[in-house]
């Protein structure tokens, strides 16, 4: 989770990511970052994320994008 | 002889009425719909006494913005495009700037216009719509307009931290639209899906073919532009053929690995620009879509739109870059080399244009018009203008112009051109920041700002957002103890870029 959150903190560091839980609703979280966000996520724990996982309500907070990959590296 | 853009609306309204011409999500307008709709507004402006002057459109990003852009025109006024997601700091020198007399809001942004300072008229589009059309009102001012005459202004970035207004006329459009559109084979069949912002000029290519040619036009959710499935499921559902571009919307997607699962049915015509397209995903792209044509597009704002293009008709390297090719039919590339003379075959120049296409220059700004709309070097015979891009390029062997690099801090980011100075100057204007500079990783395409000052990057970031459009903010911010500097003290910008790439 830490890493989530420090990968998130370096796209936004004024946002409070323990507690938002709206970060593609409120468009904190737009097509800017997903591409940089992704290739982070994959880098720093080396998962391959599918594309049909790369939906908004995988992206809606640290938690949901934690959960995410946190499937992802099980199913290995 | 055509010399209103408005003809196109004109002469198609007759053919397909009932064809819907704009689209979104929620909601499309046909050809009649279009047609009616901005003359009444075009008839509102005339009665409320506007006439030849700058109407900012301030309007999301829905069919009625663009009803409301030939409104204006229909008025002999220019529509100035706003975005409801610009901050508050960019829209407020663009007022300045244009001192408006009026501006055009629909029901949300109505309600943000309040918080700035302007004084002038605020007029909703619900209320313009419902005027009755003067036929001959409206007459009256096409007799009169000539095809010189300013039909909008775009903003653009600008190095002194003020955006430039890019003003453009109606026979500029006519010429970029009838020559680009031959290239790219538009026709009544064309079902274009829109990427690009209103309030940038990319959005041309897509707004007046679509009125040509009696075509249709979807803007395309820009949320979907982060969930690839989702962008490809509507492309395919609205059967879109034809999209123009950034690079990096169309990498998106391949580099996703979208294609495994689902590929664009219908798309036959995809036209790119303004960056470089990393030939690993292009080579995706054209694996997955082995019949569509692939076209570069290249051009400045200052010419209206794109002025080269190149049909992508070869394979190419990784470390290749695709070429931009050669003008548009009466369009003329000259490039010049520090003499200010030609450049020799193979030498590198600075891209310099020549054409019909040229628009008028910036608005109340004859200082920076004059630096690069000059006399052509080449000619002592008789006035001829030319547009200096500031981009260097050169000629391959096969005769196909290359892109090379930028003479100065330009630079393309997510398809928009930037000015790193003016990311600086809006840095430098927090009290608490001593020095900032910007540096550009042209691989990962991020922005790096440094900066010295007691301040959080946090807030630095906070504060950046208020005031940079979304596409200028760094991705990136570092504190420095101390900004290094050259021998003759100025930021030593090579010497920063050294440090972020030995920081990687």
């Amino acid at each position: 989770m830490e890493q989530v959150l420090e990968i998130l903190q370096g796209l936004h560091p004024e946002i409070d990511f323990e507690t938002c839980n709206t970060l593609i609703d409120d468009k904190i979280i737009d097509s800017f970052d997903i591409v940089t966000l992704i290739s982070d996520l994959s880098e720093e724990f080396d998962v391959t994320i599918p594309v049909e996982e790369i939906i908004p309500e995988n992206f809606n907070s640290a938690k949901a994008i934690y959960a995410l990959i946190e499937r992802l590296l099980e199913d290995e | 002889m055509q010399n209103n853009v408005l003809e196109y609306l004109e002469n198609i309204v007759g053919r397909v009425p009932d064809k819907t011409a704009y689209a979104d999500e929620r909601e499309g307008a046909s050809f009649s719909e279009v047609y009616d709709k901005s003359r009444s507004i075009g008839t509102f402006l005339q009665q409320k006494g506007h006439y030849k002057e700058p109407i900012v459109v301030f309007m999301g990003k829905h069919p009625s913005a663009i009803i409301t852009f030939y409104g204006v025109i229909y008025s002999g006024c220019f529509y100035v495009p706003i975005d409801e997601e610009m901050p508050r700091h960019r829209i407020e020198l663009i007022f300045k700037s244009l001192n408006p007399k009026a501006v055009i809001c629909d029901n949300e942004t109505i309600n943000t216009i309040n918080e700035f300072d302007y004084k002038g008229k605020v007029y909703l589009y619900d209320e313009a719509i419902k005027t009755v059309c003067d036929d001959h009102a409206l007459s009256l001012i096409r007799d009169r307009q000539i095809d010189t005459d300013p039909i909008y202004i775009v903003f653009t970035s600008g190095s002194t931290g003020i955006p430039k207004g890019v003003v453009a006329c109606h026979r500029s459009v006519i010429d970029y639209i009838e020559n680009m559109s031959e290239v790219l084979r538009i026709s009544e069949d064309t079902v274009f899906g829109n990427q690009t912002p209103l309030y940038v000029d990319a959005c041309l290519k897509e707004l007046y073919p679509t009125l040509k040619y009696g075509a249709t036009t979807y803007i395309i959710p820009k949320s979907l532009f982060m969930f690839p499935l989702k962008l490809v499921e509507f492309l395919n559902e609205k059967k879109i053929n034809t999209i123009c571009w950034v690079v990096s919307a169309l990498t998106m997607i391949s580099a996703f690995g979208t294609f495994e699962k689902t590929v664009p049915e219908y798309l036959h015509t995809i036209a790119f620009g303004s960056e470089v397209f990393p030939i690993k995903q292009f080579n995706l792209w054209r694996k997955y879509l082995p019949n569509a044509r692939f076209i570069n597009l290249y051009g400045p704002t200052e010419c209206t739109g794109m002025s080269c293009y190149y049909e992508v008709d070869r394979d190419f390297e990784l470390d290749e870059a695709i070429p931009i090719g050669r003008p548009f039919r009466n369009t003329d590339i000259i490039l010049l080399n520090e003499d200010n003379k030609q450049a020799k075959q193979g030498e590198t120049g600075e891209i310099c244009i020549r054409g019909t296409s040229l628009t008028l220059g910036y608005y109340r700004n004859p200082e920076k018009t004059n630096e690069v709309f000059v006399q052509n070097p080449l000619n002592d015979s008789y006035p001829e203008l030319i547009y200096r891009t500031g981009d260097l390029g050169r000629y391959n062997e096969r005769g196909e112009l290359i892109f090379v690099s930028r003479k100065d801090n330009q630079i393309k980011h997510m398809g928009h051109r930037i000015e790193l100075g003016e990311i600086e100057v809006v840095a430098n204007m927090h009290p608490m920041i001593k020095t900032a500079c910007c540096v550009f990783d042209d691989i990962k395409k991020k922005i790096i700002l440094y900066y010295v000052g007691d301040i959080a990057k946090a807030e630095v970031a906070a504060f950046l957002k208020q005031k940079l459009p979304r596409y200028m903010v760094p991705n990136m911010i570092e504190n420095l103890d101390s900004m290094p500097l050259t021998a003759n003290g100025k930021i030593n910008r090579v010497l920063l870029k050294e440090m972020y790439e030995g920081k990687l």
